[in-house]
């Protein structure tokens, strides 16, 4: 959670989110191996640095295109919005922070859910914006969560959550805590139901996300190199004041240590996840 | 016992030790009558114990949930349960001293008692890891929330954590997984689970043990999805603003029962639950048996069915 707030509070006036991912203008420079590449050849590459396979972010959006079959996703619960309930204010409002993601966003909250087909197989998909308040859970987005995996069990169909959150959502206070009890008993239910859920790791996935709904597929894939924890990396250095070895908390990390099932690349994202859907669901 | 006073309770400890001297003067000195004089400042004193602890703020509840004194998951073990055999570890790779468990009597009854443990002093602390769990100690209370539905006995888990340990091991041996387990585990289970949370309810490392059919919390104690520390260093740019994240995250007792996040509040002895052990403990036991007596009347999927109502329906939000 502070990693990726500190970076973005740095540069408070980056309103445009799409310079926050791919920068626009005719070169940019890779975030991670620092070569200029031609921004065309990064956009035509779904966004992954054809020099080093960095996978920029990107928003929910992009991600549903790249998932789903062409024109099957069907949006619902989109007009499920945030109160304030504790009228939370530290420097800014809980409700200018909304104001502010809305409108850098176009979306209404930092997930986004529907009903589609991925390679002709009907699917629940439910997909994190880390452009919206850093894609954190609040009662809104534990409550979609909840619902998509309600309707994953109506449907009789597999589940699929493409997560990029920086945790849960301070301003909700313990009610942000408690969507992660609430997300996690919903997939008990699909459990009993023997019905796929894949869980998609991407850069970052921490905090309460990752303690619970997101390590709880059925299969846990990531994309390379994401940030993925419990603890944000500064957390963690500030407590054992000691530098964290190169390439902690990374997927390949991860995987190594038995916490993911695979590493998949952008390119191979949809197919994978078409494969193990087809598998489970044959019966 | 080390005696230990926050700042604001300063004036009641002071006026305490004041009246005490001037009994102990009236004993010695023969002839001195003092009566009238410690009468009036035991009135004095009550009064300013009703000042001071009835109007605590969301920060001095925290401090009192966090007092060096107040009493922790072995303590309350030794007052409620008739007897208690520990059981440790999680069969895979260790046993996490933060964490107790084992099986009680409880009122005659067998109870898995699960509950996070701080330590007393530094060697204590250090052996307890502040109350901080690594996945161990987790999948150990999981562990052994399965041996309790096997054998069909109920469970009562404590809670008093300032969160999971954020550590290079943690991560490395699935902190989030170890969490996220137990979240779905315990959403499963068929035998009932009541919950208190008896100082601090540190985000996820509290919640691994309190997704239970009851979750109460004792008046003083905190509940919070990070620490004031932690969300003031990230909104506000600086730990010394703790005290205006307590109140912004809306930590207490009072503030969770209102959000509809906990179901009851145990009354504490004036003053907090350090000041009278014993007290505290049979408030706590009063309330277990109440509700697990009501739990006793449901089936093994009523539980699961009324576990899962009971967090479907929190959060607050517009929208159909
Ligand atoms: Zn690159």
């Amino acid at each position: 959670m502070v990693s990726w707030f500190r970076r973005r509070s740095s540069r408070p006036e980056r309103s445009d989110r799409r310079k926050v991912s791919v920068p626009e203008g005719l070169w940019i420079k890779c975030n991670n191996c620092g070569e200029i590449v031609y921004s065309r050849e990064i956009e035509r590459n779904l966004k992954v640095c054809p020099k080093c396979d960095y996978h920029f972010r990107i928003t929910a959006r992009e991600r549903i295109d790249l998932l789903v079959d062409a024109g099957s996703f069907e949006e619902f619960d989109s007009s499920i919005e945030s109160l304030d309930p504790l009228q939370f204010r530290d420097s800014q409002k809980y409700f200018d922070r909304i104001r502010t993601s809305k409108k850098k966003t176009g979306l209404t909250e930092a997930v986004v859910s529907g009903s589609c087909t991925i390679e002709g197989k009907r699917t629940i998909l439910s997909v994190f914006d880390f452009f919206f308040m850093g894609g954190s859970m609040g009662s809104v987005v534990g409550e979609k969560v909840a619902r998509a995996i309600e309707r994953a069990i109506q449907d009789r169909c597999g589940l699929v959550i493409v997560s990029s959150s920086g945790g849960a959502r301070m301003q909700e206070g313990a009610l942000s805590l408690m969507q992660m009890a609430k997300t996690s008993a919903a997939l008990a239910k699909l459990r009993r139901l023997h019905l796929p859920f894949i869980s998609v790791l991407t850069d970052p996935t921490t905090g309460g996300v990752t303690a619970s709904f997101a390590m709880l597929g059925d299969v846990i894939l990531a994309e390379p190199k994401a940030l993925i924890g419990f603890a944000g990396p500064r957390v963690i250095e500030q407590t054992i004041r000691q530098e964290l070895p190169e390439g902690f908390q990374r997927s390949e990390f991860l995987l190594e240590h038995g916490m993911v099932d695979r590493i998949v690349n952008r390119k191979e994202l949809k197919n994978t996840i078409a494969f193990l859907l087809d598998a489970f669901t044959r019966q | 016992m080390v005696e230990y006073y926050l700042d604001f309770e300063k004036p009641v400890y002071e006026l305490e030790r004041r009246i005490s001297e001037l009994k102990h003067m009236e004993t010695e000195e023969s002839g001195v009558d003092l009566t009238d004089d410690i009468q009036r400042l035991e009135k004095k004193l009550e009064k300013m114990r009703h000042e001071v602890y009835s109007k605590l703020g969301r920060w001095q509840r925290t401090l009192i949930a966090r007092h060096p004194m107040r009493p922790y998951t072995l303590d309350f073990i030794d007052l409620l349960a008739d007897r208690f055999v520990e059981l440790h570890g999680d069969r895979s790779y260790a046993d996490d001293k933060s964490i107790v468990a084992g099986v009680g009597t409880f009122m005659g009854e067998p109870l898995m008692i699960i509950g996070h443990q701080k330590g007393r002093n530094t060697k204590e602390k250090l052996m307890r890891n502040f109350g901080m769990s690594h996945p161990e100690g987790y999948r150990k209370a999981l562990r052994l929330m399965k041996l309790a539905q096997q054998f069909h006995i109920p469970i009562l888990t404590l809670v008093d954590t300032p969160g999971a340990f954020p550590g290079i091991e943690a991560e490395e041996r699935g902190q989030a997984e170890a969490i996220a387990r137990n979240l779905i585990e315990m959403a499963d289970l068929t035998i009932p689970i009541v919950t208190v949370i008896t100082g601090e309810g540190g985000s996820g490392g509290a919640l691994a043990l309190a997704v239970a059919n009851r979750v109460l919390m004792m008046e003083n104690s905190i509940y919070s999805v990070i620490s004031p520390e932690g969300c003031a260093a990230i909104l506000w740019k600086s730990q010394d603003y703790a005290k205006d994240a307590a109140e912004a995250m809306k930590v207490t007792a009072s503030d969770s029962l209102e959000l509809g996040i906990i179901d009851e509040i145990v009354p504490e002895p004036l003053g907090g639950a350090h000041r009278d052990y014993p007290a505290a403990a049979a408030a706590i036991g009063q309330a277990v048996k109440r509700h697990l007596e009501e739990l006793g009347k449901l089936t093994p999927e009523e539980l699961v069915e009324d576990r899962w109502r009971r967090f479907r329906k929190i959060g607050v939000f517009q929208g159909p």
